[in-house]
């Protein structure tokens, strides 16, 4: 299971990769596993506000449904729309080609409360 | 021939056809001549087919379908009971398939006192105060007790915003809260799978509006606290439902009303041995106590004089749920069954179908790991967690029982016990069917340990083998539609 | 009587595998303050016994058998094909359930992904579900996908939508933020210029009805021009019957069609089991209530069927779900299929053109007696307002006496006049004494 160290997660099995003021979120190699093969992602529309913990999208595999949650609060600037046509990539390049958007990052100071890989790690490994 | 799988717009032939018409009344008038070109269709791309052959393509359909007459159907939470064929019959009398819904109320007065009597019959049954027929469905009557209830906390001034369910709960309970607009409390299981009092007693609020549980639960279990779950809920002002799905075992034993339940949905489809049709029909006939009566769906059926009617001025009612009064056509096979069986036949189904329950969990608690394994109602879950080990899940078992002619019971369902299969054997099952399904169970346990790469396999003897669901939701190919081949 | 099997000796292996003397050994844990002897009610009867009360139960009825009846209003008399009955009582159909386990029920699959092409085809749209409960459940759901896309705003309804259909939408959105805007149609037809009139704040949906609950045809491809500038969605209830004839109102710009399928080889039956069926443009797919059957390939390649996109249904989402349905109208979506398959293509076509000339046939002639008119003077269907010099209510008795029902009583239409339906299980006799009997008012 891959847990890159240079980035942040949540509880709810999100990444977050930081870069200025911009934010890049997917969901981790752990979350896409559980799911299984995914056969849709509804994504959310580059514009909207949102605050922390807020669902933004809704990943669909066979059996389940997911929400994804933005882990900070702030403006979506821009989604992989190419995971409209393809969201396997979820699965395949869960941290790259796997991105689902960009979020501005409102409150900076909001990152402190995400984990790190090493306490993410210990997480998963309890479930 | 067989095992034919083309589709029927792949048999059609121009210039074939089956229908037969009169002729017009006015000859030589077109549709044109009373129409705008401009409504008038352009083209419509329907099968042309002869009769034979229609009736070739649906008893080949036919064929390939597993069904309660064919097959044993241990479906949990379904009560795949026998349908009794006297009932189809008498819902095939032109006195009631030829009666329009709208004729004037003195000319269907069988009609209006069969419905009436079906009220009174189901208020006995359940110990409600009065039933409200209309509801298409269990899913449906959800929706009416909770907008009911809804209905009623506001009349009182007193909006409330939850609605609690266990997490063993059926997926229609949090569904038809949240399309009532109440948002949903999840409550956990105890140790022994019952609600568990404590997680209760802390979501209880000032905002829960009702708790919705099902009794027996979704495990088969019966609630043994439901007198003290139901004094909490009404302390706190809130409303007790009650899902009746898994009614079936206390026919003659005992009644949700005396339990505490304000409202009380049922599902004449499993209780009551209406055919379900391959996914519905079905009729969810909804009760409840005197307080939520005046908030009852309109019409309501009243005697006026000599004769029953139909009372759409009730000031308090929630309003219509569904056009006309329900599905007339499967209350009355319900009614049919309540009258033939009579207070004795009910009770005995209610006892056969526990005993039948307890008779299976008992031949495979050997062969199978049952995590709530006691006394149970009329259904019980197995776990097969233990076989991941080898491979093996609870599809697999479900493919497996296929190969032998049985259809698998419930699988995936309680959402809180892991690979779960949930068997509810139903009262018109012979000791023989029982016993050959212990048998099928016992050898199919034995190959997943032995050979389990055959179970992954299975199933090999139907007319098709496992398909790929992945590819149906990837690439939904959901119409037919000429040159386009979408495979 | 009862459908319990077991002899006594069954029950004596089954006690001592369970180590048991009663039944009641397995209910120790219900208390006994809430067990009851019995409920009161009569005693079983025989099968025999059974038939002589139902029937006379029946025979409390009048049915369109026995009593010639003009009366539709959201439920019509028509011809039902032998086949139907035929087909739908084979109880590899009618005794399964939901397809659940595919390759044990690739039957009940095929025929509902056929009905689901059938339904798409006649309806001008993309993509249609295995069935919902009813036409006016059918609307109501439709409405909720307005809300579920838009999350607030205004929902219209022409005011010539059938008034249960209304009735029902508004229980159903009681609990939701929107509210609801009725359109007054204008001589029986919903007009374009009132809409924009008449509504205030942001549209979501508009929700016609062709042909109305007036038997009007409705102009589908202006209302939905208008309701698109609004960037709204349209909604139209239609009777499947009639689109053999007339224009699919997906083509003319509805993004969701739904309706009541009775009309489809489905029995009146006093009001039900009937069928609703739904329709979307491919864009609304994931937002559609109920069960989807897709086909897809097993193992081998082979062409087989499965229940598809489930990650919209209450099975999985719970309180997320598109809707909370579960057992659907399965049976009744299997009889429209095979009334759609019998009728074929031309079939269809015929037995629209049948009910708009007989419908016609008896309208012209009522009008030509001078003693009643008709109330619009709109292209109709099967359905049209009769407005009678005389009062409805002696109209009526004047009918009954010939054990007539000349239509229906419906306030909506105005006074003395009634709601007249006539389909092609009326012919030139019945109508001509029909036009007789108001000759003679
Ligand atoms: C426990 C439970 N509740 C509710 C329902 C929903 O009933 P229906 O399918 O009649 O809508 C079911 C159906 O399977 C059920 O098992």
């Amino acid at each position: 299971m891959s847990i890159p160290g240079d980035l942040k997660y949540t509880v709810s099995h999100e990444w977050i990769r930081v870069k200025d003021n911009i934010g890049t979120v997917g969901i981790t190699d752990y979350a896409q596993d559980k799911l299984g093969d995914i056969v849709f992602i509804e994504l959310p529309k580059a514009g909207v506000e949102l605050e922390a913990n807020s669902d933004v999208a809704v990943i669909e595999s066979v059996k389940t449904a997911a929400d994804v949650y933005t882990p900070l609060s702030g403006k979506i600037v821009k989604v992989n729309s190419l995971l409209d046509k393809d969201p396997s990539f979820i699965n395949s390049d869960p941290y790259n080609k796997g991105w689902i958007f960009e979020i501005q990052i409102k409150d900076m100071s909001e990152l402190e409360k995400l984990m790190d890989s090493s306490v993410y790690q210990n997480k998963i490994s309890e479930d | 021939m067989k095992n034919n799988t083309s589709l029927i717009f792949e048999k059609s032939v121009k210039g074939r056809k089956a229908f037969s018409l009169p002729g017009p009344v006015a000859k030589g008038k077109k549709p044109a001549d009373y129409i705008p070109a401009g409504f008038l269709r352009s083209s419509l791309e329907f099968p042309e087919i002869s009769e034979l052959d229609i009736v070739r393509h649906y008893t080949n359909l036919a064929s390939k379908n597993f069904s309660v007459d064919g097959n044993f159907y241990p479906l949990g939470s379904c009560t795949m009971k026998y349908n009794p064929k006297i009932n189809e019959r008498i819902c095939a009398y032109e006195g009631f398939k030829d009666v329009h819904p709208l004729f004037p109320c003195k000319k269907v007065q069988g009609y209006m006192s069969l419905l009436k009597e079906m009220e009174k019959l189901l208020c006995m049954i359940t110990g409600m105060d009065e039933f409200c027929l209309h509801p298409s469905a269990g899913a449906h009557g959800e929706l009416l007790g909770l907008m009911l209830i809804r209905a009623f906390h506001d009349k009182q001034g007193n909006r409330r915003k939850k609605i609690i369910v266990p997490d063993s709960s059926h997926g229609t309970n949090p569904s038809s809260a949240a399309m009532a607009g109440y948002r949903i409390a999840s409550i956990k299981s105890d140790r022994d799978g019952q609600i568990d009092l404590n997680e209760l007693r802390n979501a209880l609020d000032d905002e829960v509006a009702a708790l919705m549980m099902t009794n027996p639960n979704t495990l088969g279990l019966f609630e043994d606290k439901i007198l003290e779950i139901a004094g909490m809920v009404h302390e706190k002002g809130a409303l007790l439902y009650y899902d009746g799905a898994n009614l079936n075992p206390l026919l003659g034993l005992c009644r949700p009303g005396d339990m505490g339940f304000d409202v009380v949905h049922l599902n004449l489809h499993k209780t009551f041995s209406t055919p379900h049709g391959g996914g519905g029909p079905g009729s969810g006939p909804v009760g409840v106590k005197k307080k939520l009566e005046p908030f009852l769906p309109v019409p309501v059926i009243r005697r006026e004089g000599d004769i029953l009617t139909f009372d759409f001025n009730c000031p308090d009612s929630i309003g219509m749920i569904k056009a006309f009064w329900g599905n007339t056509g499967v209350i009355l096979k319900a009614f049919a069954y309540i009258t033939a069986l009579g207070d004795e036949g009910l009770k005995k189904t209610g006892e056969t179908s526990v005993l039948n329950a307890n008779y299976l969990r008992k031949k495979l608690e050997e062969h199978y790991n049952i995590p709530f394994n006691k006394a149970c109602m009329h259904e019980f879950v197995i776990s097969v967690k233990d076989l991941a080990s080898k491979g093996v899940h609870a599809i697999d078992i479900a493919k497996a029982l296929i190969d032998r002619g049985i259809h698998p019971p419930t699988v995936y369902f309680p959402l809180i016990v892991e690979e779960s299969i949930m068997v509810e054997p139903t009262e018109t099952e012979s000791k023989s069917t029982l016993d050959s399904f212990i048998d099928e169970m016992v050898q199919i346990r034995k190959e997943a340990e032995q050979d389990p790469g055959s179970l992954k396999n299975a199933p090999v003897n139907m007319s098709v083998k496992r398909l790929d669901e992945f590819k149906a939701a990837r690439f939904p190919d959901v119409r037919y539609k000429a040159g386009k081949n979408n495979i | 009587m009862d459908y319990t099997p077991h002899g006594r000796e069954d029950i004596r292996q089954m006690f001592e595998s369970l180590k048991i003397s009663s039944v009641k050994d397995l209910y120790s844990n219900i208390p006994e303050k809430i067990r009851i002897r019995s409920y009161g009610i009569a005693e079983g009867i025989s099968e025999p016994e059974l038939r002589g009360v139902l029937e006379k139960f029946a025979g409390m009825n009048s049915s369109v058998k026995n009593l010639k009846s003009y009366i539709g209003g959201g439920a019509y008399e028509h011809f039902i094909p032998a086949v139907i009955d035929d087909i739908c009582s084979k109880p590899e159909f009618y005794t399964a359930y939901t397809p659940y386990q595919a390759e044990a029920s690739q039957g009940i699959l095929q025929s509902i992904y056929e009905y689901q092409s059938m339904i798409c085809e006649l309806t001008g749209t993309d993509v249609s579900n295995a069935s919902l409960y009813d036409g006016a459940t059918a609307a109501a759901e439709a409405v909720l996908i307005s809300i579920d896309k838009y999350d607030e705003g205004t929902v219209a309804i022409s005011s010539a939508v059938n008034p249960m259909y209304r009735k029902v939408i508004e229980t159903y959105l009681k609990s939701s933020h929107c509210n609801i805007e009725i359109v007054e149609h204008t001589e029986g037809i919903t007009d374009v210029s009132r809409i924009e009139r008449q509504i205030s704040g942001k549209l979501i949906s508009f929700i016609s009805q062709s042909p109305n609950f007036f038997g009007c045809v409705e102009d589908v491809k202006a209302l939905s021009d208008y309701v698109h500038d609004k960037k709204a969605l349209s909604i139209v209830i239609a009777n499947p019957l009639s689109l053999g004839i007339l224009e699919a109102p997906g083509r003319n710009g509805a993004d969701i069609v739904v309706g009541e399928g009775q009309p489809l080889g489905i029995p009146l039956c006093f009001g039900g089991p009937y069928l609703g069926f739904m329709g979307v443009k491919k864009e609304l797919m994931r937002r559609l209530p109920g069960r989807i059957i897709g086909r897809t390939l097993d193992k081998d390649g082979k062409k087989g069927f499965v229940m598809t996109l489930q990650a919209r249904e209450q099975h999985i989402r719970r309180e997320k779900a598109t809707s909370n349905i579960c057992s659907n109208q399965a049976l009744m979506a299997l009889r429209a299929a095979v009334y759609m398959v019998y009728m074929g293509k031309e079939g269809m076509k015929e037995v629209g053109a049948l009910n708009i000339c007989n419908s016609h046939y008896l309208a012209e002639g009522v009008e030509k007696t001078g003693k009643a008119v008709l109330k619009f003077k709109k292209p109709f269907f099967n359905e049209f307002v009769i407005e009678f010099k005389k009062d409805a209510e002696e109209v009526f008795k004047i009918f009954e006496k010939e054990n007539i029902l000349p239509g229906a009583q419906v306030k909506e239409a105005g006074r003395n006049s009634i709601l007249c339906c006539v389909t092609e299980t009326k012919n030139k006799n019945d109508m001509d004494e029909y036009i007789e009997i108001v000759r003679k008012l």
